[in-house]
């Protein structure tokens, strides 16, 4: 059964779906139910629910003509249009739209790589190219290049960097929306933008220098509902001659807080590049994945004497020439030695590059922009997780990157977690794909039994609003919760939505691109009207 | 068992009331391309489905069927056509169902057939290939 958008009659869907498939061609028009049925949130959290999210069809162009004829067919009479690039954004909604009769524009057989710079290290792609397709084209090509992945590599370079994704290589690089450089979308007129250099008729550097004049416009794609972005160039990281990972032990509580100080001090001084973490041996001794609650100090370092075990782990990595690193290491050394008793260095992991078959078999992929699907081991079935889960959901928010927010984030949120039963596979409180602060990640299963579901739901909306009473935003959540944590960024009267309605308006007007995305809705929605 | 186990699970699954999509009969077996089959494999499965102990896919088979039947997807002799494309349409656990601008239909029908053949026949297909040139030297 068709779920049409809401007001729209029956007749004037079916016109819009013969004016699409004389676009697009009747193969890639898809209206049956098991065709749509595909394009279902495979986590969602509304799963079998009234208010499952689904689309009424979905329509798969093949290049950005074809998208602006479809976004006029949809424009002309109302139809809401929800783009995905490769639709693998599992936990954050897949390839299913905000809003239910919502027209899926399915960019995956837009999968060109338009062009690789070896010169400036550039590249500009297509929606549907995944890390998978870049990485193979890299290779293939002999390409001196290296690409920044997040962890599963079947993404779209360019979704994962709308949706704000982050990876693992060296700090210019990990925030792949801050690594793009120039965007090409589909206004809901079908007009076609260029952002930055990429206005200027003729211009060789739309790769090369992000701004242009006057206001910067790709802030205006992230996240967004304001058009179809059809080609984005990316900065590319050269390979590096090598890669050194070393860490550094500190065995008192008090030492969190300078240690994160000087953490910031040597990456925003660049004395090293690769992603750092913090952790704590002593606190994730029941696995990796999951950081305990922070105790009082006396009881940390209790636990710290009786087991041997650091209170703290900075973990720091470097890429470049082996002499240059390795006299980096060395200033990192002198630098923790000064201010720290009883510091322990461990020197990890040289590799040198390119990588042979074997070392590429024992590789921590991510870190050598290599991508995989190795991450979803961690929620496979096995012998510790007999009876896995539906699917999962992410919790990220951005704290402080200082060693009070971190322990105050990490107590206040596994304490919240705990009060109200979210049954965490993976707590993270200090990631840090992005240098500036910390994001904490919680990441939750989510069951196909809706009273668990709408359990889940209550409790994480509670968790936004805890984390809001303390400064803490989710930078990117799955679309069950885009309407509170948007509510949640409320600084005068939530201006900040209220100027994405007042764009959303100017730019969109009968309100058809990706209605809801983010909790901005379109006129006719707003105030209680949404579906 | 594990025959049975899959095709009593796959029963319960196609009559269940998920709303996901069906399995439409996949393309006849003979007018399939395996060697595409491989390529579609390669492309979309082995990430999760090689042979190496610690992938998702992999992990998943060897703790669910535990031996009876091969871990990695392309060392199994009992898989056909049908089983392939319910389990690319539907999903399992975390494996999302694909998309037919992921792996299309005729993709999907060359993907079961590569998978139904088997080793043993992949190999013997291979040799006979290789004879086949010898003899056109």
């Amino acid at each position: 059964m068709t779920h049409l958008p809401a007001g729209l009659t029956a007749a004037t869907f079916a016109d819009a779906v013969k004016a699409m498939q004389a676009t697009v061609g009747t193969e890639w028009v898809f209206t049956s139910d098991p065709d749509v049925a595909l394009y279902r949130d495979a986590y969602s959290l509304f799963h079998d629910e009234p208010e499952e999210r689904v689309a009424s069809a979905a329509v798969a162009p093949a290049n950005v003509e074809e998208v602006q004829a479809i976004v006029r067919i949809c424009n002309a009479r109302g139809i809401p249009l929800y783009p995905i690039s490769t639709g693998r954004n599992l936990g954050y909604g897949g390839s299913a739209p905000v809003y239910s009769g919502s027209v899926v524009l399915d960019l995956k057989r837009m999968n060109r790589i338009l062009s690789v710079n070896e010169g400036d290290c550039s590249c500009l792609v297509e929606p549907g190219v995944s890390y998978f397709d870049m990485y193979k084209h890299l290779r293939s090509t002999g390409s001196k290049l290296w690409l920044d992945v997040p962890d599963p590599g079947w993404g779209s370079m360019i979704g994962n960097a709308l949706d704000s994704g982050g990876g693992y290589t060296a700090a210019p690089y990990r925030g792949h929306f801050e690594a793009q450089c120039g965007i090409e979308a589909v206004l809901a007129d079908g007009e076609v933008l260029r952002t930055g250099m990429g206005a200027m008729p003729g211009s060789e550097t739309w790769q090369q220098y992000r701004m242009g004049i006057g206001p910067c416009l790709d802030g205006l794609f992230r996240q967004s509902s304001l058009g179809i972005v059809t080609k984005m160039g990316f900065w590319l990281f050269p390979q590096p001659e090598a890669h050194l990972s070393c860490t550094v032990d500190l065995f008192r509580f008090a030492d969190i807080e300078p240690l994160i100080d000087l953490v910031n001090e040597l990456e925003y001084g660049n004395i090293f590049n690769g992603m750092p973490s913090v952790s704590s041996p002593v606190l994730t001794r029941g696995g990796g994945m999951m950081f305990a609650e922070v105790p009082a100090e006396e009881e940390m370092d209790k636990m710290v004497r009786e087991t041997g075990q650091p209170a703290w782990r900075f973990s720091v990595s470097f890429y470049g020439p082996e002499k240059v690193i390795r006299a980096q290491w060395d200033y990192v050394q002198e630098r923790f030695a000064k201010a720290f008793e009883g510091a322990k260095f461990r020197e990890g992991q040289f590799t040198g590059f390119p990588l042979d078959e074997a070392a590429m078999e024992k590789a921590s992929k991510a870190r050598f922009g290599i991508p995989s699907l190795d991450i979803f081991a961690v929620g496979s079935r096995s012998p510790n997780n007999p009876e896995p889960s539906h699917g999962h959901i992410w919790f990220s928010a951005i704290i402080p990157r200082s060693g009070k927010g971190l322990v105050q984030a990490n107590r206040v949120m596994r304490q919240a977690c705990e009060r109200l039963k979210i049954p965490l596979f993976m707590f993270s409180p200090a990631v840090t794909c992005w240098t500036r602060s910390f994001v904490l990640f919680a990441a939750v299963p989510v069951s196909n039994d809706p009273a668990e579901n709408k359990k889940l739901r209550e409790a994480v909306r509670e968790v936004i609003g805890i984390c809001a009473e303390h400064g803490w935003g989710e930078y990117r959540c799955p679309p069950a919760f885009q309407d509170a944590v948007m509510d949640s960024y409320s600084f005068n009267n939530n201006i900040l939505r209220r100027v994405n309605e007042r764009i959303k308006d100017a730019l969109d007007p009968n309100g058809i691109i990706s209605v809801g995305r983010y909790g901005v809705w379109p006129k006719r929605l707003r105030d209680g009207g949404k579906a | 068992m594990s025959r049975i186990a899959l095709a009593a699970i796959m029963l319960v699954a196609m009559t269940g009331s998920s709303a996901f999509a069906a399995t439409r009969p996949a393309a006849k077996l003979a007018s399939a391309n395996v060697e595409n089959g491989k390529a579609v494999f390669e492309r979309w499965c082995s990430a999760c489905h090689a042979p190496k102990a610690s992938l998702a896919g992999t992990l998943a088979l060897q703790t669910k069927y535990n031996g009876e039947v091969p871990a990695a997807l392309e060392q199994r002799t009992d898989l056909t056509p049908d089983v392939v494309a319910f389990f690319v349409r539907n999903g399992v656990a975390w494996m999302a169902p694909f998309r037919k601008t992921e792996i299309s239909d005729i993709e999907l029908a060359d993907l079961g057939a590569y998978l139904a053949k088997g080793p043993a026949k992949r190999t013997d297909a291979k040799r006979k290939d290789a004879k086949r040139k010898d003899k056109a030297r």
